[in-house]
């Protein structure tokens, strides 16, 4: 295995051409755009045997990606913040019809004020689209998450769309030591894809008017799926192990030294890995602190949440985003998650990092202090007025 | 109507992209479908981007050949929500024919304005009040602005059958993207009844209030000129949407008419390459 330093975006492109999607549609949007520019290398220099369709709108690229999809090829698309906002309307029509699309989105803040910096915003604003979401910490993630992503939304007992989140700058543009797996090694962990069903093939309508008396069953089955793909995620992650030598957690969560940690870091993404070096240093302390890194938003892995924090006296939730007039999004996940589960640990929420704001050691290292010393929940937003 | 003659001519190889809309409604409650062809819809606004996402799978899977892929949306989903998705399939050149069925307003939702409906039109947004007589634009020059893309643009009429199918020939065998209008009146939304629609489809291109026109490879063509041309009247009198309309409005549109008439009569004579 010879590791290769690349840039996250060109990691993503590599682990696209080796998934082998026959149609790309695609838009341009910063930070998303070294991830198809790449992958347009590989398409003109021959590399790479691929329908490219460079659209006119991102509303119009997922929408291409119905078609191409519906038609019974494996199809790929990427965007970010503003772009996915405009494809939110037809984010529901791809989950709804069914249609495993993979799509990866480089983080960013949305509008207004305008904003080309990383907050994970645009993704959370998604989450009830019905689209599996992943987010990434690293490179190599990324890559890896992207070849499971196609696995995972071509099983037939989930049928569902994915989203790879990842970063947008702090790790879209940010090169790191990779391995690029080989073809031959791909094509043996993500096999030739199968439609459940192709417009091409037997004659079939796609997309009728449901009436009240049947739109519920097809929302139930959609919720069904995206409870079942827990298990289908868990299960593309100990494959990617076997085959790839390398996996996540157990694909839905992945912790880091969780087991006896009685103040646990809960993020999604790149500041996972600031959480490492600040754990690394108050365990040397010997403060018993731990991470749950979240790799799945959606579905939401409750059940293996609760039972990996099973030492914790506190847990603190690191929000790249914020549902106005509540609270972090991913803080009411745990708040929910805790609430019948028999431990009672204090849930603290920061919300950090918006709009590319930095997130640093000593943000980090302080809620952790804070935490240690809490007798009641901390609710905060960390920046400088 | 136009599905029928559509697919007379396209066969059982043809995939249809269907915008959102009546057409969609009525055609596909599941879990039963009037479709005996692979039908998909996905939204309102975005038909052509699906077909344009069909177009390339096929290509892709080595199958494009076998197929016409068609995609089918009415004025508003054409010439309003939908018009950015139409000139970006045209621009990229997908071998996509799509098909507007005009009817002049949104029906589906409950005969709203849209970019199609002609001047003094009364809508459900633009109804002939005290002060305001209907809506206040002419309508967009749609199969222009297509054809300005290059595309084969034609436009057809529902009370003439054997011209639109030959279009839709014509459009089948053209190695790139092409668009037809085609004139449908709406009896609910226009005011008439029911009996009266190829009547007055008719009246619309006697009258030169929709005339018959292919550009195709850049040149204008009149396809058929009326025997008699007849006064606006004829037309506007008819359907309850210009009831409210006085003497002032007919000779307004008139004028436009026999302005637009002129126009194209001289392209027609002209034999320019426009584009």
């Amino acid at each position: 295995m010879v590791k290769k330093v690349t840039e996250a975006s060109q990691a993503v492109a590599e682990a696209v051409k080796l998934c082998r999607p026959k149609v790309i549609p695609v838009y341009p949007i910063t930070p998303q755009t070294h991830i198809p520019e790449r992958i347009s290398d590989f398409v003109d220099n021959g590399e790479f045997d691929c329908e490219m369709i460079y659209v006119e709108s991102e509303h119009s690229a997922i929408s291409a990606a119905i078609g191409s999809s519906a038609s019974g090829v494996r199809t790929y698309t990427a965007t970010a913040s503003q772009g996915l906002a405009l494809m939110h309307e037809i984010l529901h029509v791809v989950s709804g019809m069914r249609l495993p699309i993979v799509m990866n989105v480089a983080n960013r803040a949305l509008s207004a004020p305008i904003n080309i910096w990383n907050d994970h915003q645009d993704s959370m604003n998604a989450r009830d689209t019905s689209w599996i979401q992943l987010y990434v910490e690293s490179a190599q993630e990324a890559l890896d998450t992207t070849i499971m992503a196609f696995r995972i939304a071509e099983d037939h007992d989930v049928l569902l769309p994915v989203m790879v989140c990842l970063d947008g700058f702090t790790l879209s543009h940010v090169y790191e030591p990779v391995d690029v797996p080989e073809q031959k090694t791909v094509d043996k962990y993500l096999p030739k894809f199968k439609p459940a069903f192709s417009l091409d093939g037997k004659t079939s309508t796609m997309g009728p008017i449901g009436y009240p008396g049947d739109f519920m069953g097809f929302k139930k089955q959609q919720h069904e799926a995206m409870l079942a793909s827990l298990d289908v995620i868990k299960k593309a992650n100990a494959e990617f192990k076997k085959v790839f030598k390398r996996s996540y957690g157990d694909g839905l969560i992945e912790p880091y030294r969780l087991d006896d940690a009685e103040h646990v870091f809960v993020g999604a993404g790149t500041i996972c890995g600031t959480a490492r070096t600040v754990i690394d240093k108050l365990r040397n302390e010997g403060h018993k602190v731990g991470m749950l890194k979240l790799k799945a938003f959606r579905p939401f892995p409750e059940d293996a949440i609760v039972k990996a924090c099973k030492a914790a006296k506190s847990i603190i939730v690191f929000d790249r985003s914020v549902s106005f007039g509540f609270k972090g999004p991913i803080f009411a996940e745990f708040e929910s998650a805790f609430y019948e589960a028999s431990q009672k640990p204090l849930l603290h929420s920061f919300i950090a990092g918006l709009g590319g704001y930095d997130v640093t050691l000593d943000h980090i290292e302080d809620a952790f202090r804070s935490a240690m010393t809490a007798d009641k929940p901390i609710s905060r937003w960390l920046y400088k007025e | 109507m136009v599905v029928r003659y559509i697919l007379k001519v396209g066969g059982p190889d043809t995939i249809v992209c269907n915008s959102t809309g009546c057409l969609e409604v009525f055609s596909t409650p599941y879990p039963r479908t009037s479709w005996k062809v692979p039908w998909i819809h996905a939204a309102f606004e975005n038909s052509a981007a699906v077909a344009s996402g069909v177009d390339r799978a096929l290509r892709a899977k080595g199958v494009r050949d076998k197929w016409n892929v068609v995609a089918i949306g009415g004025d508003g989903g054409s010439f309003d929500i939908g018009f950015g998705a139409i000139s970006g399939m045209l621009e990229r050149g997908h071998k996509v024919l799509y098909v507007c069925y005009d009817n002049e307003a949104y029906m589906n939702t409950g005969i709203q304005r849209s970019g199609a409906t002609p001047k003094f039109a009364s809508t459900t947004t633009t109804p002939a009040g005290k002060v305001i007589p209907g809506k206040q634009e002419f309508h967009k020059p749609l199969p222009f602005i297509v054809a300005a893309h290059g595309a084969y643009v034609a436009t057809a009429n529902v009370a003439f059958p054997h011209d639109f199918m030959a279009k839709v020939k014509k459009a089948f065998a053209f190695d790139g993207p092409s668009y037809i209008q085609v004139f449908s009146p709406c009896p609910t939304g226009w005011r008439h009844p029911t009996e009266l629609t190829i009547e007055i489809a008719k009246l619309a291109f006697n009258t030169n209030i929709f005339p018959l026109f292919e550009i195709e490879n850049g040149i204008f063509k009149l396809n058929r000129k009326p025997a008699k041309q007849l006064p606006v009247e004829e037309y506007l009198q008819r359907q309850g949407r210009f009831k409210h309309l006085k003497e002032e409005h007919f000779a307004e549109i008139q004028k436009h008419v026999d302005a637009e008439w002129q126009k194209l009569l001289k392209l027609d004579e002209s034999g320019l390459k426009l584009f």
